[in-house]
């Protein structure tokens, strides 16, 4: 028996294992879970080390002079304080500046693509239907527009959903509940080809009833 | 006889083992028998200059089209190197017609060299071309230069400015001890609800935080909220269980999870177990949550930033296990999952408000009543330049970011 056969029957019996979840949880599910859970976290852990303690910051800053990742080293160290008690509460620096530098970081890029690329889309297409596109394309540029005004609405925090604003609010919910019956259907086709895939791979390659 | 077999033999072998190399010759001869292909007259002016408002890795390298472009260039190959004396490497092309390129893959503070080749490709029958190749002079040195500012984003900055403005004035005012008004959000109502029913039931609270990093603002949303969950299960004295699939994430819950015992006076029911590491991968930290939730049966869910692909297989099986389940997230593609399978919805920003709601603290309520202020200015300009359009007046550019 080759290793490719091996690893066939143990890709099956794990698929299987994991599967018999949908029945109830059972010993069979919970090895499989085990197995899965300690392997994916010793395949991390391995990930990590390589990629970030050894490749960019063991390369980067020994092998390439690269001394700026020296920050990124002393950050990694600092978080590592936390295993000594007394001095644990350096752990909360490194902490400080992710979160910090994120929050920054994160802000131009959401008010940049959110918000002002969304208005500046919304009024530019609106405008160009306007300009001499075809009535279809005018009927889908304005749903768009009502789309975005209702909806920034509805996320008005600062107002209670009464009377007209209340109304205009809830077209604003029609819209977003439209949309997410939209994605609904769609993520769900993708995860049964998910699901087909397994049963392809069980009935092809393991049971080698489909040819 | 055999003398003469063994003769015919090998001079056949000879024969044989030389109709290879008359072939290749042949082939050669075909070969070096292509047509030739008439040059054009080379590109003119090539001129390189800095590429503005960006990080010094790009340079915009422009030239005078070929006399020849109309009738015999197909293309144009943007050459550099390091020397003027080459060797050239070619690093992109252009179409026949146009006279710019812009370079994105130089080193800041480095010297280059450029110029510009116009080519007449010719395809054969034979599935091979020929090509005639022009090159224009040689420019340089040209270094990419950094800038500190884009220029082309001072709308961002002026919008941004008006926003952290209005952010800072509403801080203030709530600091002040003004009344600030959040409408209600129902899932955040919820909450209470929910632990006091596991109180009730005396079973576990779970708090599931995504599988995303500290880099992304939605389990930085969550962190916040699961503060005020651990303070009302603390105060219960309610078993809370935070799994995390990102060791950052866990590091930073157990911190705001100890804060929130601390402040509830209820530091030794802290158990730094409670925050627990699972894995990084996506469907092996989803296995072992739904694992620990059929076994467990918590009375009540949240499932609070960023999820993926693993938000319906969790929020099933929390359903499965009869738990109260409330759930936030920005990832829009998730949001429908959630709303099919838990009792309570945050959707997208309401995910962020619910800190502020939540907590009633002046920064948290005052950036919310500033981000507001923000929606309706942008509400205001939708209309403002709606109606210039109508007037014939194209202000749209203020809101441009490409």
């Amino acid at each position: 028996m080759d290793g490719a056969v091996i690893s066939t029957w143990l890709a099956a019996l794990l698929t299987l294992g994991i599967m018999s979840f949908v029945y109830k949880d059972n010993l069979y599910y919970k090895i499989c879970e085990a197995i899965f859970i300690g392997i994916s976290a010793g395949y991390w852990f391995i990930t990590y080390f390589w990629d970030s303690l050894y490749r960019i910051a063991w390369i980067g800053v020994v092998h390439e002079g690269r001394y700026v990742l020296l920050g990124g080293v002393v950050l990694g160290a600092m978080m590592l304080m936390r295993l000594f008690g007394k001095i644990g509460w350096i752990a909360r620096w490194p902490l400080a500046f992710i979160v910090g530098a994120t929050a920054g970081l994160k802000m131009m890029v959401y008010f940049t693509t959110n918000a002002m690329a969304q208005i500046h889309g919304t009024v530019d297409d609106t405008m160009v239907a306007f300009g001499g596109g075809d009535l279809y394309d005018l009927i889908g540029r304005l749903v768009i527009l009502i789309g975005t005004v209702t909806g920034l609405i509805y996320f008005y925090f600062s107002k209670e959903h009464k009377g007209l604003f209340g109304g205009v609010a809830k077209v604003g919910t029609w819209f977003l509940m439209i949309t997410f019956g939209a994605s609904f259907g769609y993520t769900v086709m993708s995860r049964m080809s998910l699901l087909l895939g397994r049963i392809e791979f069980l009935l092809t390659d393991w049971l080698k009833l489909v040819k | 006889m055999d003398r003469l077999k063994a003769l015919l033999f090998l001079t056949s072998v000879v024969i044989l083992l030389c109709l290879p190399a008359f072939s290749q010759t042949s082939i050669d001869s075909a070969a070096a028998v292509k047509p030739a292909v008439e040059s054009p007259a080379p590109p003119t002016d090539v001129v390189a200059k800095d590429t503005k408002n960006d990080d010094g890795s790009a340079l915009d390298i422009s030239w005078q089209l070929s006399p020849d472009d109309k009738r015999l260039v197909t293309k144009y190959v943007v050459l550099r190197s390091k020397s003027p004396n080459g060797p050239f490497v070619g690093i992109g092309s252009t179409t026949k017609g146009q006279d710019f390129y812009t370079d994105n893959g130089d080193t800041v503070g480095v010297s280059y060299y450029y110029k510009i080749a116009a080519v007449n490709e010719v395809k054969l029958t034979d599935s091979t071309s020929v090509t005639g190749i022009s090159e224009s002079q040689v420019v340089g040195p040209i270094k990419p230069i950094a800038q500190w500012f884009n220029m082309r984003r001072l709308n961002v900055f002026f919008w941004l400015l008006v926003t952290c403005a209005a952010i800072l004035f509403y801080i203030m005012q709530a600091k002040s001890g003004k009344e600030l008004y959040v409408r209600k959000i129902a899932g955040i109502d919820a909450v209470d609800d929910a632990i006091g029913r596991a109180t009730e039931m005396g079973r576990k609270v779970f708090f599931v935080p995504g599988i995303q990093d500290m880099d992304d603002v939605a389990t930085i949303a969550a962190i916040t909220i699961l503060g005020r969950v651990a303070r009302i299960c603390a105060t219960n004295d309610t078993m809370l269980d935070v799994p995390v699939s990102r060791s950052l994430v866990m590091v930073t819950a157990r911190e705001s999870v100890r804060e929130a015992y601390s402040k509830v006076g209820r530091p030794d029911a802290f158990k730094e177990d409670q925050v627990h590491y699972v894995t990084d991968d996506q469907f092996g930290y989803a296995a072992a949550i739904d694992g620990m939730v059929m076994r467990d049966k918590p009375a009540a869910m949240f499932y609070m930033g960023g999820f993926f692909a693993e938000a319906l297989i969790l929020a099933e099986t929390g359903n499965n296990a009869g738990a109260i389940q409330i759930a936030g997230t920005n990832q829009p593609a998730q949001i429908p999952f959630f709303v099919a399978a838990c009792d309570y919805t945050l959707i997208g920003e309401e995910l962020f408000a619910a800190s502020a709601y939540l907590e009633r603290e002046p920064r948290l309520l005052g950036s919310l009543k500033g981000q507001d202020f923000a929606k309706g200015l942008f509400l205001l300009a939708i209309f403002i330049l709606l109606i210039l359009f109508m007037f014939g007046i194209n202000w749209v550019t203020i809101m441009d970011v490409s």
